[in-house]
């Protein structure tokens, strides 16, 4: 049926050979979900790729407009399950912005806590799923491990595992348990001693290394060209990082570092993610020491209903720029909801990427950017 | 030959002492069929992470003998975790026909149960049983991965109470027998 | 250059693009409204003068008219601009900019499948997320739900 999506036309090459029509279908094991790539390969060498989106189409930009302000947080969750904290703090804040509300210090310091923690698990899952996808499958167990670790912290402070729902308009829902600090700083010393068994595990082995290293290189002109966000482009050299140049909540108070590297190659991706993991325990080092006890949400309406008008707000998920652009009718349901989703963008520079490469190389090339479909196709 | 198996246990009956031949072979095959459940990896959305967690160290399921494949050919149990589409529904019946006889279906999640969420979008399939025959129904959204290793129990009770007199075409005929 | 800057130099070069009131944006980014012919020109006018990012294309369905808005910042100066247009209701068209900024392309796939917006001089406009023999456009506001086979 979606065989006419996909054009497969034979082209025929100088000495008489037909290209040939691979389908890495919506089920497969290394594409992150369900996400179709029609590749038309010569011999071993991809001559056209075209991506094919829209299996998991839930109609979420529809269902916000049915929905009221509140309910858009609790939805946002499932629009990026990975890490679903990020999605909740661009929807928070677009809502704030338009109320014209801010949260208490103490509840902007644990907005931040859970984002950076969230950064934590969505790197953690990366090189899990990164290095599984070429061939240690031990690296999933050891992500995962580190998951389980950090959703016990999530599952005491909002009751759930994956779709939190922790985020109000003005606020967080409940104030953190007594244990939290200590827990967290527990994590963290863990967390600080392990990298070092991955680096001997993953980055310093040679296969790993070969496959990675000067595969897939994105140049600066395709990434302002393509408008790609996140790691990508700070792998690629370009230092931006929306949490120093266009800075939001109060992350202006802490110290960290925004890494960059040069090559843009799959390995400088990876590696870029390693290197943001360790600021982000930075970050919440410097948190958990300025907590002081105070109010954890404003004073907002029961019922909210913001004024007529527009917001665009920027965040940094761990994935690129999440964005929320909200359209207000001054009734209580938004009359437009747009997520601008980093994966769905960066997605695109595969159709230039992968014309050249061998079959072996579009998994490592796939995996290196890191999407997940549920924003994707929204 | 196939034929002749499936008409076996109702000769066998005529014999006597041939229940008790067919109620060991019962016992023999549906132990050795819930014991080592193969599922196709078949994640949709947000319920895939907590069936992958089910799969990791914390909540082993290959104690139960799950080990996840990822051909429809080489499994028998298909977890659909997450929201079906009406873009990815004939894909699904796909890959549902290319498994092999005995299957099972564990629907995972409120997404697959009934439309979850979603349930009033315009290209939400409200619930993967209008697609395919569903055996166990797990609830949450989405669910822990306790939950699914109940959900897996389940099933291994219900394919104990199987019985080889339901084999083959009769199994394909009367489809949702036992 | 600041944003006001910008702002007086793109209404010195091209005369029939107007300031949105500020009381409607909440977000502190100033707006442009831009006629639909000559949209492309601006961008090609920004994109030489260093505001080279897109960071969002998206599209509204205010009842009597359509609306796509697209915004820009630049990654040296941080200045943020949007430039919004707006489209008559039936057959809404404005030109395609994937020869200026190839991030456009799927972005405006999406309005024409949700929306039916059409963007003349796209390579490969079709459906993106929904099956390609689906009809209607279903974020429209008086868009009217079938039901079929899996409701």
């Amino acid at each position: 049926m979606t065989e006419n999506q996909i054009n497969t036309t034979k082209i025929l090459d100088k000495d008489g050979f037909e290209t040939m029509y691979l389908n890495m279908g919506p089920q497969h094991p290394s594409t992150h979900g369900v996400l179709r790539l029609g590749l038309v390969l010569d011999g071993e060498v991809i001559v056209k790729a075209e991506p094919d989106i829209g299996y998991l189409h839930r109609g979420m930009e529809k269902l916000a407009e049915k929905r009221t302000y509140q309910a858009n947080i609790a939805m946002s969750d499932r629009y990026d399950y990975v890490c679903s904290m990020n999605n909740n703090f661009a929807v928070a804040l677009a809502i704030e912005k338009h109320l014209g509300v801010e949260a208490p210090i103490r509840a902007q310091y644990i907005r931040i806590l859970m984002a950076e923690l969230n950064r934590v698990v969505n790197h953690m899952l990366f090189f899990g799923f990164f290095a599984m996808d070429l061939g240690a499958t031990t690296a999933l167990v050891f992500g995962f491990r580190e998951r389980e670790q950090v959703i016990e912290l999530f599952e005491s402070v909002s009751g759930a595992r994956l779709t939190y729902n922790y985020f109000r308009v003005g606020g967080v829902a409940r104030d953190l348990p007594s244990d939290f600090v200590e827990k967290t700083k527990v994590f963290i010393r863990f967390m600080r001693a392990k990298l070092k068994d991955y680096d001997n595990l993953v980055t310093d082995n040679v296969i790993f290394r070969d496959r990675t290293e000067g595969v897939g290189k994105f140049s600066k002109e395709d990434c302002v060209g393509y408008s790609l966000s996140g790691p990508i482009i700070r792998a690629s050299g370009i230092k931006y990082d929306i949490r120093k140049d266009d800075t939001y909540s109060v992350y202006n108070e802490f110290d960290f570092n925004v890494p960059a590297l040069e090559n843009g190659d799959c390995f400088d991706r990876y590696l870029l993610r390693m290197l943001e993991l360790r600021e982000s325990l930075k970050i919440i080092e410097q948190v958990l020491e300025k907590l002081e006890p105070g109010e954890i949400i404003a004073k907002v309406p029961k019922v909210i209903k913001p004024p007529v008008g527009e917001a665009y707000v920027r965040t940094e998920s761990p994935k690129g720029e999440l964005s929320v652009y909200l359209v207000s009718d001054g009734s209580a349901n938004p009359y437009r909801f747009h997520l601008r989703a980093p994966s769905f963008i960066n997605l695109q520079i595969l159709q230039k990427v992968l014309v050249g490469v061998k079959v072996a190389d579009v998994i490592a090339i796939l995996g290196s950017i890191d999407i997940t479909l549920g924003e994707i196709d929204r | 030959m196939g034929i002749l198996l499936d008409e076996a246990p109702y000769i066998l009956e005529k014999f006597p002492g041939g229940g008790f031949v067919i109620t060991s072979a019962d016992w023999f095959i549906n132990w050795s069929r819930a014991n080592s459940l193969w599922p196709l990896t078949f994640g949709l959305a947000c319920c895939a992470f907590e069936m992958i967690s089910a799969n990791m160290s914390k909540y082993d399921l290959d104690r139960f003998g799950v080990f996840p494949r990822p051909t429809p050919r080489q499994a028998d149990l298909i977890f659909v975790a997450g929201t079906l589409t009406k873009k990815m529904a004939p894909r699904l019946k796909k890959l549902y026909d290319q498994m092999g006889e005995p299957k099972y279906v564990i629907s995972m999640g409120s997404c697959s149960n009934t439309g979850g969420p979603f349930y009033d979008s315009y290209s939400v399939v409200k619930g993967v049983d209008k697609v395919i025959p569903v055996d166990v129904y797990v609830t949450g959204c989405p669910p822990r991965p306790e939950n699914l290793i109940q959900g897996i129990i389940k099933l291994q009770e219900k394919i104990k109470k199987d019985t080889i007199k339901n084999n083959g075409r009769a199994r394909i005929f009367n489809k949702n027998k036992s | 250059m600041d944003a006001q800057e910008y702002l007086t130099k793109i209404k010195a070069k091209f005369p029939d693009v107007a300031d949105v009131p500020a009381e409607k944006l909440k977000d502190g980014i100033p707006a442009l409204s831009c006629p639909a012919a000559s949209l492309f020109e601006v961008v090609r006018y920004l994109k030489e003068e260093s505001l080279n990012f897109l960071m969002n294309l998206c599209a509204t369905d205010y009842k009597e008219y359509f609306e796509v808005i697209y915004h820009f910042t630049s990654l040296e100066n941080k200045v943020k601009l949007a430039l919004k247009v707006k489209l008559p209701k039936e057959r809404p068209a404005v030109a395609s900019i994937t020869l200026l900024h190839a991030g456009a392309d799927w972005q405006e796939r999406e309005a024409f499948d949700l929306l039916g917006i059409d963007f003349p001089g796209h390579p490969n406009l079709k459906r993106i997320l929904l099956p390609c023999e689906w009809e209607g456009h279903p974020l429209r506001k008086d868009y009217d739900r079938k039901p079929d086979q899996y409701d």
